[in-house]
């Protein structure tokens, strides 16, 4: 096989966007957070139409800006509504993000001659045209894609983000009361989380879509969390999972003809469902006969 | 307004079908959502509708066209495999629940998403049609459409309306449903089939994302106004279908604008004008009720000080002397001191604040369960009496005429309280 530069580029970005998300993904479990990652990639849509209306471009600080302040505006809701209202969480949850999406997508609709944005490029994303979007410089230096240098920026914010934040993130994801005993405002080190989820959302969105960051935010971490329960090999096996997903992603949708982001949604659904297979409680009759701990079925 | 009356006469028959039709869709919906917010399984709709894409596009792929039977059977069966797959995965796991979720939705999203692109690179023209599942389109639903949907919303209308009972004990105790007799797994088997069938209707009309909404809001939103269940559905269902009615109008008015979004709007403006406004359980109803308590507590402490003053053998105190007992709370404590001078339970008396006959039986009262509650804390549950003194603070505002009269006899009409204080009563003379 030769090499295809394409093909080497498209993977690396997918690689590095699956590993920081997957590397988030991480604590939003270990925090029983995954569905307001779902609810916060959903929600940074009203964000990104207005930073793209303001600034006229897709690749603008605005957008950028626009979808945290509504990543962390989503997390506030969820948590105004749970604690303020008393809606229980899985409904605040839902309230939030349809809410925002659909304000999200009605701005789309309002704006849509003024914004060439399409709202099934939010939704899905389209990772296979990367080569074709190239950052040239003023002087007409050809840097390489602009995504990949995104995805890159990104995925260098987040292993600093953790690597400087380690010790707050473990201990507030385990034991949030001892960490406010250690003096560590738990709640500080929860929104600077939030608003890097929100802001990974924002630099993916355009290759993998709002909705597949999801995939890549929960499905290698639960996959990891089935073979290990220790955090240092989550991570890595996270990272692993990520990197093969988007090198057998890419190539099976090649082969078919279909969406990158999708085949690497899938992939992770499969490694994750084998996994289940070989990790999660087998069935009565694959176990063969256990011996009768519970004589006469009493 | 010519739109309006237009839209609200119902002259266009067009209208009266999607009209008829939202209703319809909004009851089904917003009765199994409220059955499913009450089971606390609110994102499980969610996950669902997400769930339903790789069968919609496979049901056209194997029809072909934009067939609504093979459409529907094809959503049906993904949502039924999802909602398997996900009380499966809960079984035999340890991942927690929202993971689970989160997983089910977006792996079966992104393979239906990897199904859609394939279709679309396929190059046939009905493939438009498709996505109206994902943003919804209720304005565009052909009239035989409607009638399938609507006869799907009316099954489930009608099954859980018949079944009522059955689904109330699944909901609130399922365990003494089973004790009674009943199939408690038959009948949430029952429930999940219908939610599915809910959710494959109603993303035709609000799109597969925001489906979620039509499910929680309007549970969530009636919650706020009733505790009883009837009530509950019904004014779920009353939300649902107004905010589709409205949603539709929108559209209908604007064209470029689609439905699902503004039924979506509309619904979370009802529930977030309930979390606010609700008398019982209202952010605001509660915040007043809470100041109304503070204030009430402050009065009492106040009465308690001027008469511990009393008892110290003083005759009142002077106004200073209680500003400096509530440091940075002046103007509190001035409503506090204008409130009891009007219900006279003060009087002032040359610049000093004594209490008057009725406020010194009222204080006697506050002073008498604070110390009953501090020698019941120290007696029955031999808590040193240094310790008491908090909860008794806490306790004494709202220990009732009843709970008095009990504490009285289990302590067998004390005189003294942990701190050799006397406990007063009405014929108890001041020194």
């Amino acid at each position: 096989m030769t090499f295809d530069s394409n093909a080497f580029l498209i993977i690396f970005t997918g690689s590095l966007i699956a590993i920081s998300c997957g590397f988030l993904g991480v604590f939003m479990m270990l925090r029983k957070m995954s569905m307001t990652g779902d609810a916060i990639s959903h929600a940074v849509l009203p964000g990104i139409v207005i930073g793209y209306f303001v600034s006229g471009s897709q690749r603008s600080l605005e957008v950028i800006i626009g979808a945290g302040l509504l990543g962390i505006l989503a997390t506030l809701m969820i948590d105004w509504l749970r604690k303020k209202a008393r809606v229980q969480l899985d409904a605040s949850i839902g309230i939030t993000f349809t809410l925002l999406f659909a304000i999200g997508i009605i701005l789309i609709n309002l704006l849509a001659y003024k914004v060439d944005l399409d709202q099934e490029c939010v939704l899905y994303g389209e990772i296979a045209y990367l080569p074709i979007d190239s950052w040239i410089t003023k002087s007409g230096l050809n840097l390489g894609p602009r995504i990949t240098w995104l995805a890159g920026l990104n995925f260098f914010f987040v292993i600093g983000f953790i690597y400087l934040l380690f010790k707050e993130l473990v201990l507030t994801s385990f034991d949030e009361n001892f960490s406010s005993v250690m003096g560590i405002p738990s709640k500080g080190v929860n929104l600077a989380l939030m608003s890097i989820v929100s802001y990974t959302t924002v630099s993916s969105f355009e290759s993998v879509g709002a909705i597949l960051v999801v995939a890549l935010l929960v499905v290698p971490p639960a996959t990891a969390f089935l073979w290990t329960k220790s955090l240092i090999p989550l991570l890595k096996l996270t990272a692993a999972i990520g990197i093969s997903i988007s090198v057998l992603g890419y190539y099976l949708a090649y082969w078919i003809d279909s969406s990158i982001a999708g085949m690497m949604v899938t992939v992770a659904g499969a490694f994750f469902g084998i996994s289940v297979l070989i990790h999660g409680k087998k069935p009565a009759w694959f176990r063969g006969t256990s011996p009768a701990n519970q004589p006469f079925g009493v | 307004m010519e739109d309006f009356i237009y839209f609200f006469t119902f002259q266009d028959p067009s209208i009266v079908w999607v009209v008829l039709g939202i209703t319809l869709l909004g009851i089904g919906s917003a009765y199994v959502g409220t059955f499913s917010f009450l089971d606390k399984k609110a994102l499980l709709g969610d996950a669902i509708s997400h769930a339903v894409l790789p069968g919609i596009c496979l049901g056209f792929m194997l029809a072909g066209e934009k067939n609504p039977v093979y459409i529907v059977t094809g959503a049906f069966v993904s949502g039924g495999v999802a909602t398997f797959l996900s009380s499966w995965l809960k079984r035999n796991t340890k991942l927690s629940e929202d993971t689970i979720i989160a997983t089910i939705l977006s792996v079966f999203f992104g393979f239906g998403i990897v199904l859609l692109t394939s279709l679309q690179k396929s190059g046939n023209p009905e493939i438009a049609g498709l996505n109206s599942f994902i943003f919804g389109n209720a304005i565009g639903i052909s009239e035989s459409d409607l009638m399938l949907y609507g006869g799907l919303s009316l099954v489930i209308i009608i099954v859980l309306t018949l079944m009522l009972k059955e689904f109330r004990l699944m909901v609130f105790d399922p365990e003494y449903g089973k004790a009674i007799g009943f199939p408690m797994k038959a009948i949430s088997f029952l429930f999940n089939v219908l939610m599915i069938l809910a959710v494959v209707i109603g993303i035709q009309a609000i799109g597969v994302v925001l489906m979620a909404a039509l499910l929680i809001t309007p549970g969530a939103a009636a919650r706020f106004w009733t505790d009883q269940l009837n009530p509950l559905l019904i004014l779920a269902a009353v939300f649902s279908v107004l905010s589709g009615i409205l949603g539709t109008y929108v559209s209908f008015v604007l064209p470029q604008m689609p439905t699902g979004p503004w039924v979506v709007v509309f619904l979370s403006m009802f529930a977030l004008i309930s979390f606010l406004i609700s008398p019982k359980s209202g952010i605001i109803s509660r915040y007043f009720s809470r100041k109304k308590y503070l204030r009430k507590t402050h009065r009492d402490h106040l009465m308690k000080a001027l008469y511990k003053a009393k008892e110290g053998g003083k005759n009142g105190l002077p106004i200073e002397e209680i500003y400096e007992l509530y440091p940075y709370q002046k103007a509190e404590t001035n409503k506090s001191i204008k409130y009891l001078y009007r219900s006279k339970y003060i009087v002032k008396n040359q610049a000093i604040i004594c209490l008057t006959e009725k406020g010194i039986s009222d204080a006697m009262r506050i002073v008498r369960l604070h110390r009953l509650w501090e020698l019941y804390l120290n007696e029955s549950m031999n808590i040193a009496p240094d310790h008491v003194h908090d909860s008794a603070e806490q306790l004494e505002h709202l220990i009732t005429p009843e709970l008095e009269a009990l504490l009285e006899k289990r302590l067998n009409y004390p005189t003294l309280d942990p701190h050799q204080e006397t406990i007063p009563r009405e014929n108890h003379d001041l020194r």
